[in-house]
């Protein structure tokens, strides 16, 4: 029996064959949302607990378990999203490298950190997929369960949000 | 708004929010699943336990319904 087959009859050793295949791409999937190592560390072990809970309920014919994993990650962070906010902060965990070109004025940077901080999830994922990841459109449509233009509507709408934001606090981008 | 407007809002938020699409899992998270699975084992939903009471309560009861219900199999 192939290995999906058998996850999908509740085999655990099946189970842990695709956590180990697929626990590194989940957990970069919730870093891009997050932004925060533990959390998406938790993260993902929440979106596998989630799919081994769902095991029966998973389309061996389809197989596509990158897309159905893609998901139930991008539910179990928005979830995250919605609980914590608004503590969660986009600027918890920067990363280690910094560019050159970044943006060194702190109250630019803190006026727009705390735009995006005050988008709500749904927006905020949209904008943080879109622009900073630069994930193709149909990968997040997939990921939201929405459909492309829908996500176009989002980003569209969280630039709107975020430009508004920023011209209140004095900043024109 | 115009595209030049939606590059420009871009660009400031890549400079504020560098890309993270690379990052890297730094060690193996296969215990830690474990460990939940082992404190955490599946449990069936308190509705299906009500909806099974519900059914063979009906079949006790109403034995009359025994047919209706294989019929419907």
């Amino acid at each position: 029996m192939e290995l999906l087959e058998r996850f999908a009859a509740g085999d655990v050793e099946a189970f842990e064959s695709l956590f180990r295949q697929y626990q590194g791409e989940v957990y970069r999937w919730i870093m891009r949302i997050v932004r925060n190592r533990a959390a998406a560390e938790d993260l993902t072990i929440e979106t596998f607990w989630r799919m081994y809970r769902a095991h029966a309920r998973f389309d061996v014919a389809k197989g596509n378990c990158t897309g159905w994993l893609r998901r139930i990650a991008t539910n179990a962070a928005l979830d995250h999203l919605r609980r914590a906010r608004p503590e969660v902060s986009l600027a918890e965990d920067p990363p280690a490298v910094t560019k050159p070109d970044l943006v060194d004025q702190s109250e630019l940077r803190q006026s727009i950190l705390g735009a995006m901080n005050r988008l709500s999830p749904r927006l905020r994922i949209a904008v943080i997929l879109a622009l900073v990841e630069e994930e193709p459109y149909d990968s997040i449509a997939e990921a939201l369960g929405i459909s492309v233009n829908a996500v176009k509507v989002r980003v569209f709408r969280g630039v709107r949000v975020l430009r508004k934001e920023l011209s209140a606090a004095g900043v024109h981008p | 708004m115009s595209d030049r407007e939606m590059e420009e809002m871009k660009k400031l938020l890549k400079d504020t929010l560098p890309p993270v699409g690379d990052a890297e899992l730094g060690h193996d998270l296969w215990p830690a699943m474990a460990q939940r699975l082992a404190d955490r084992p599946l449990r069936v939903p308190w509705w299906d336990w009500v909806l099974l009471v519900g059914a063979a309560a009906t079949i006790l009861f109403f034995p009359g319904v025994i047919p209706a219900l294989l019929y419907q199999l």
